[in-house]
């Protein structure tokens, strides 16, 4: 059983450049702020290069000034040349590697925080459209990945280039000779590197499409877990988390083994150059040449003119792995919200409460409108009740109203004020919404019911109860409005969800308040007395309740029903039964064989 | 909001050796494996210490000796004897990241199965982020370990016995010597391991509190936009970002001041050697090709101490991821097949409650006393307020929850004694709460049963009413919904789980408030197929809408936890009060 095909649509493809100097550059911005550290971790790192370079050749001295000519005084006092050299080292390394993950830490809760604070800005449609656990796996995996590359990687770069240059030069001035023979390798190795370097990009990037899988996957299991158990699925849903975590275990094994083909290959050169050192080497002291110092010191700087080169190639890869995680992460910082705030940031202005939907049109997905010609009043303080067939667009005129989605023709205006013209939060702020899907986030109850208003004091949020019909409920827990609610809610039953999610809505203190199907899962009996409270409460405002249950709705001033996208009748309650259209139909099927 | 809950699954201490020694058992079934890939690295350390000698031999014999031909023959040497540590290293890495990876892979799936045999209680209470941090980050924790963590340590710690047995061969006061900085480093690797394991601790907790948050972030998006509650959220978030970053400063802080301190007092037992063996060479007691070796050996005795500093980290790191993984392995699951459970066998659908009471987490009585008899075929129609324990009654039969006291039975088989699987397997759910995946919706429909042919998936679609919606969308049956079923309406979420659930042909269907989002014309029409489907079968009705529950044999009006009347609708309009109330507000004409 393959993974489901969402995952893999969202979970990101393999294609891309090996080198986007685009990205690289959008990912070095986030050290801009870094400068200063940045320079003196730089500079650090330049001394404590050329501290390690300078121990061989002072080995070198020791050698063939104090050792061959038995000077035990010079060599005491080169052994404490030595040991300065190495604390000098020390010192450096500690405060350049310090400054340099100190600033990779940063970048990363930096970026973090940018993506969180951009997937606040995206639009519903956006979050329609993705798999949690993928985004999941930008925000927390993906970021990883590139830190290593912008706090270490490139510094590390220049530093390799600095000891690759100075490695040589060195060489050149104690023997150009020998260096140039050393150098032979050179060609050989450009051209491993180059081979690695091509397949290398594939396999690396996979890995990170992989990954992201295995976390959507697993997200989706585990909330989706209950319904798994309910229909004993376990083993498929195993079998098919295995395929993804298969693949994921493969595609790791086969870049990594791409390295470890790489590897012993430069190894093998570095032999290579070392055998010539000691040949070429060895036959210059041999006809004296030579010093045996300065082979002994160049054989030390051969490996240190291929480490570098490791160095580098293993930072091939992780950049690899940057360069797929920094794509997805610019893809997600890039992408525009749907729904955007006009330039001018306009505020909403205090609503009183009408609204007015003329000629909408509105689709989620091209070739499939779902409202047409949407024509509309709601006057201040007015209750519209929208009812009809599931599926007929209920939800969506409410989605519009605020502002979820744009329209894809006509306008909705409150006020007289077209919604796109004013902030999203200044409109929302002065809205109150129960979803048709009581979502609570864990954490307690008064601070769920406190959500819209952070600042409320406590006894708001008990009044707030009280009006939902809540309290009772909530005061006879053992923890009370302490209680906390834990992750989808668990530990409530439904309808008590809903009974929070219209406290919350009625503590937000809205001018327009957006009920869909708010209280389908609570008993009619409860829904009565929280009508009753809400009708006091919200005097004046303007309130549009969705419902299937007709009880829920007779009241209202007018009411409106839908049928695939479009209002087919209008009217108070006793009008649409008296016309005897759908309405009635609906209203007469509550009553069928009974009573 | 979404305050971090501190993690629910509690922490117990348990010693690092322990977890690690657990951890290391994972690599049990790749012991073959791992036994080539360490013989590959014994060969590369022997290669290693041979290639000295060589050099040695070079400078003594070949350079000092006007040797030419021994000259080009252990140039050539060197050569060969890297070629073959190059194979090896091959084959090592490769082994090391097969068994590596392989153990990751063995404790995704040992997780994952683990969360799909814990029971509903479990999932109520940990959050996905928790577990998907652990299942993700820790785990490639583990895998670094008992990947190139281990393979180095076993390589360093092979090498630097080779090494100091060769050296002090060599000349055993300069071996002394070279090795007296040993305890020195052992030291500070230890009290380095001791330090940055609690710091590791708190940052992987750190991490996974901001997974927890973004993923209900996610979740919630509808609700955060439509209470303008954008800037709260991020506030949240990056108070906890911080305290994460706070975290790695401090770590990063330990590992920049540690791991170069290992290679400082490495580098002292240079100087040491270069110093005393100097003056040693200068008296003439040391040759200068063998002061040179000398030096390399030193430089391998050395590396792998320096190795300590990548390795101590890794494996504090792995010691607190260990303990996480492990509290999810080792969670008891409440509901659990009982060790002599038999298959249920194919039931006729008599369901009974004998005094079943219930609690959640054993505090807070959710259902006293409850006696149900439900007939072959009947329908057991639930009412009740709110939060008076219709669903909890529903949980009990595929044994979601076990009861606290009382027993239910099937067709007289106590569902303690039947396996979990043969039971669910005869029940068909529709859950309160819809949720979908995000696949197509025959994927969807065809959930319990992925071998359905297409005949049938249209079949049960047609029974749920949900046959005419799905055909109008552009691309039908394959159509995608979003995460959680995100791109339907409630009403066509709620029939895609009904026929999801009518698929298995179940002969008890449960159907929790199946209908809630649906209009009553459609409602109507799935209970007009509900009733041809639903002969011979028992089934339990929750509804707040009496026209659901009209057609039901019995029907049980539930007041906080107790059957407060029973009846059918005639006799309940008589008898109870509440029910006579639920149906005035509801029905009555005006
Ligand atoms: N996010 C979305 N993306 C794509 N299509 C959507 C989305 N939400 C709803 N739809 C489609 O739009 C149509 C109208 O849906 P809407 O939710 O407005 O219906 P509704 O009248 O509220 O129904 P119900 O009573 O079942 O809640 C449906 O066909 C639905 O499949
Ligand atoms: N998983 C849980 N953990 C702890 N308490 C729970 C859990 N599920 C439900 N409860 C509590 O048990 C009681 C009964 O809940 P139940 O879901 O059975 O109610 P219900 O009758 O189905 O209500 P509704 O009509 O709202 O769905 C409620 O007080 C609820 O808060
Ligand atoms: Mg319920």
């Amino acid at each position: 059983m393959g993974p489901r095909g969402a995952l893999e649509r969202f979970s990101g493809d393999v294609e891309g450049r090996a080198f986007d100097p685009h990205v690289v550059r959008r990912m070095l911005a986030y050290l801009r702020p870094h400068w200063k550290r940045m320079i003196i971790a730089t500079l650090l790192m330049l001394v404590a290069t050329m501290l390690t370079l300078l121990t061989p050749y002072l080995i070198k001295v020791a050698i063939d000034r104090y050792i061959t000519q038995g000077d035990s005084a010079g060599l005491n006092r080169l052994a404490l040349w030595i040991s300065a050299a190495f604390l000098g080292t020390y010192v450096t390394t500690v405060s350049q590697s310090y400054l340099l993950s100190w600033v990779g830490q940063r970048v990363l809760a930096t970026m973090r925080s940018q993506l969180f604070h951009h997937l606040q800005k995206l639009s519903l449609g956006y979050h329609d459209r993705h798999i949690i656990g993928v985004t999941v796996s930008r925000v927390i995996n993906d970021v990883a990945e590139i830190n290593e590359l912008i706090s270490e990687g490139f510094i590390n770069i220049v530093g390799d280039v600095l000891l690759l240059g100075g490695t040589i030069i060195v060489m050149f001035s104690m023997s150009p000779k020998l260096a140039l023979y050393t150098f032979t390798v050179l060609p050989l190795m450009v051209l491993t590197t180059w081979l690695f370097a091509r397949h290398a990009r594939v396999a690396f990037r996979q890995t990170r499409a992989k990954i992201a899988a295995v976390v959507g996957d697993l997200a989706e299991n585990i909330s989706g877990m209950r319904v798994i158990q309910a229909f004993a699925q376990e083993n498929a849903s195993q079998e098919r988390f295995d395929t993804v975590n298969r693949a994921n275990r493969d595609a790791a094994v086969g870049a990594m083994s791409l390295s470890f083909i790489f590897l012993p290959t430069v190894d093998f050169l570095g032999m290579l150059a070392t055998a010539i050192v000691l040949w070429f080497g060895g036959l210059a002291v041999l006809h004296d040449q030579l010093t045996v110092g300065i082979m002994v010191a160049f054989l030390a700087y051969v490996t240190r003119f291929f480490q570098p080169i490791q160095d580098m190639s293993q930072l091939y890869t992780t950049m690899q792995s940057a360069m797929a995680g920094g794509e997805r992460i610019l893809e997600l910082l890039d992408t525009q919200p749907a729904v955007a705030d006009p330039a001018d940031g306009q505020e909403m202005a205090p609503i009183l409460g009408r609204i007015e939907l003329r000629d909408v049109n509105f689709l989620y997905r091209q070739d499939t409108p779902v409202l047409r010609d949407i024509n509309l009043v709601i006057e201040p303080g007015q209750t519209l009740a929208l009812v009809g067939p599931t599926g007929a667009g209920k939800t969506s005129i409410a989605n519009l109203i605020a502002r979820f989605y744009d329209v894809t023709g006509g306008a909705v205006l409150i006020d007289g004020i077209d919604v796109r013209t004013v902030t999203q939060n200044s409109l929302r702020c002065q809205m109150g919404l129960v979803p048709q899907d009581p979502f609570l986030f864990p954490g307690t109850i008064r601070d769920n019911i406190r959500f819209g208003d952070p600042t409320a004091p406590d006894s708001a949020v008990e009044a707030a109860a009280s009006s939902a019909n809540a309290h009772e409920f909530i005061a006879a827990l053992p923890q009370g409005y302490d209680t906390p609610i834990m992750e989808g809610s668990a530990n409530i039953s439904v309808g008590q969800r809903q009974l929070i999610c219209i406290a919350r809505a009625v503590l937000a203190d809205p001018r327009i308040l957006i009920l869909d199907e708010a209280t389908a899962s609570v008993d009619t009996v409860t829904e009565v007395l929280i009508q009753e409270a809400l009708d006091r409460l919200l005097e004046g405002r303007t309130s549009i309740v969705i419902a299937h249950r007709l009880s829920t709705i007779r009241k209202a001033d007018l009411i409106c029903v839908v049928q695939q996208g479009q209002i087919i009748e209008r009217g108070s309650h006793a009008q649409l039964v008296a016309a005897n259209g759908l309405y009635a139909q609906l209203y007469a099927r509550q009553f069928v064989e009974i009573g | 909001m979404a305050q971090a809950l501190t993690s629910p699954i509690a922490m117990r201490k348990t010693g690092d050796q322990r977890i690690l020694w657990r951890c290391f058992g994972y690599l049990r079934p790749y012991w073959r494996l791992a036994a080539t890939t360490y013989t590959a690295t014994l060969c590369i350390t022997a290669l290693s210490l041979i290639t000295p000698q060589l050099m040695r031999w070079v400078v003594d014999h070949g350079i000092r000796e006007q040797n030419v031909r021994l000259l080009a023959w252990s140039v050539a040497g060197l050569l060969v004897v890297t070629l073959i540590k190059g194979v090896l290293t091959f084959y090592e890495g490769r082994g090391t990241e097969v068994i590596s990876q392989g153990v990751a892979y063995n404790l995704r799936n040992a997780i994952h199965q683990k969360l799909a045999s814990l029971s509903f209680a479990y999932h109520d209470q940990t959050e996905t982020g928790q577990l998907l941090s652990r299942a993700v980050q820790d785990v490639e924790r583990i895998r670094f370990l008992t990947g190139r963590a281990l393979l180095r340590l076993a390589g360093s710690i092979i090498l630097s016995i080779g090494t100091a047995i060769v050296l002090i061969t060599m000349n055993p006061t300069l071996a002394l010597l070279s090795m007296a900085i040993l305890p020195f480093l052992a030291y500070r690797a230890y009290s380095y391991g001791k330090q940055l394991r609690p710091v590791s601790l708190a940052i992987q907790q750190a991490l996974a509190v901001l997974t927890t948050q973004l993923e209900q972030n996610l979740r919630g998006a509808r609700v955060v936009k439509a209470f303008a509650q954008e800037a709260h959220e991020n506030e949240y978030f990056d108070a906890e970002n911080n305290r994460w970053f706070d975290l790695s400063a401090r770590s990063v802080w330990l590992q920049a001041i540690n791991a170069p301190l290992l290679d400082l007092i490495a580098n002292a037992g240079a100087v040491l050697i270069i110093w005393y063996g100097g003056l040693l060479v200068i008296r003439h007691q040391l040759t200068l090709g063998e002061l040179v070796a000398f030096t390399t050996y030193l430089g391998q005795l050395v590396q792998p101490i320096r190795r300590l500093g990548t390795i101590i980290p890794a494996m504090a790191m792995a010691a607190s991821a260990g303990e996480r993984i492990f509290e999810i392995l080792d969670a008891p699951s409440e509901v659990r097949d009982a060790p002599d459970a038999y298959p249920l066998p194919p039931v006729s659908g008599h369901v009974h409650f004998e005094k079943v009471s219930f609690a959640y987490f054993g505090r807070h009585q959710v259902l006293r006393e409850i006696n149900i008899d439900a007939q072959p075929g009947q329908i057991i129609a639930l009412l009740g307020a709110t939060g008076s324990g219709k669903s909890s009654i529903i949980n009990l039969i595929p044994r979601f929850y076990d009861p606290t006291t009382g027993a239910i039975t099937i067709d007289g088989h106590d569902l303690r004694k039947v396996t979990l699987n043969s039971l669910r397997d005869q029940i068909g759910i529709v859950l309160q709460e819809t949720t979908l995946f995000a696949a197509t919706i025959r994927e969807n429909i065809a959930f319990g049963r992925p071998d359905a042919t297409d005949a049938e998936v249209q079949a049960a679609a047609q029974a749920a009413q949900a046959h005419d919606f799905i055909q109008g969308m552009p691309d039908g049956y394959a159509t995608h919904v979003g995460e959680r079923g995100a791109t339907l309406s409630g009403g066509q979420k709620q029939r895609v789980a009904i026929a999801r659930a009518l698929l298995k042909d179940p002969k008890i269907l449960l159907l929790d408030d199946a209908t809630a989002s649906v209009d009553t014309e459609t409602e109507r029409q799935i209970q007009m197929a509900l009733a041809r489907l639903m002969q011979g079968r028992t089934s339990f009705v929750i509804a707040q809408r009496l026209s659901t529950v009209r057609m039901a044999n019995q029907i049980l009006v539930l007041e906080k936890g107790r059957i407060a009347a029973k009846g059918t609708h005639q006799q309940l309009l008589n008898t109870s009060e509440l029910y006579a109330q639920i149906y005035n507000g509801q029905l009555k004409r005006d």
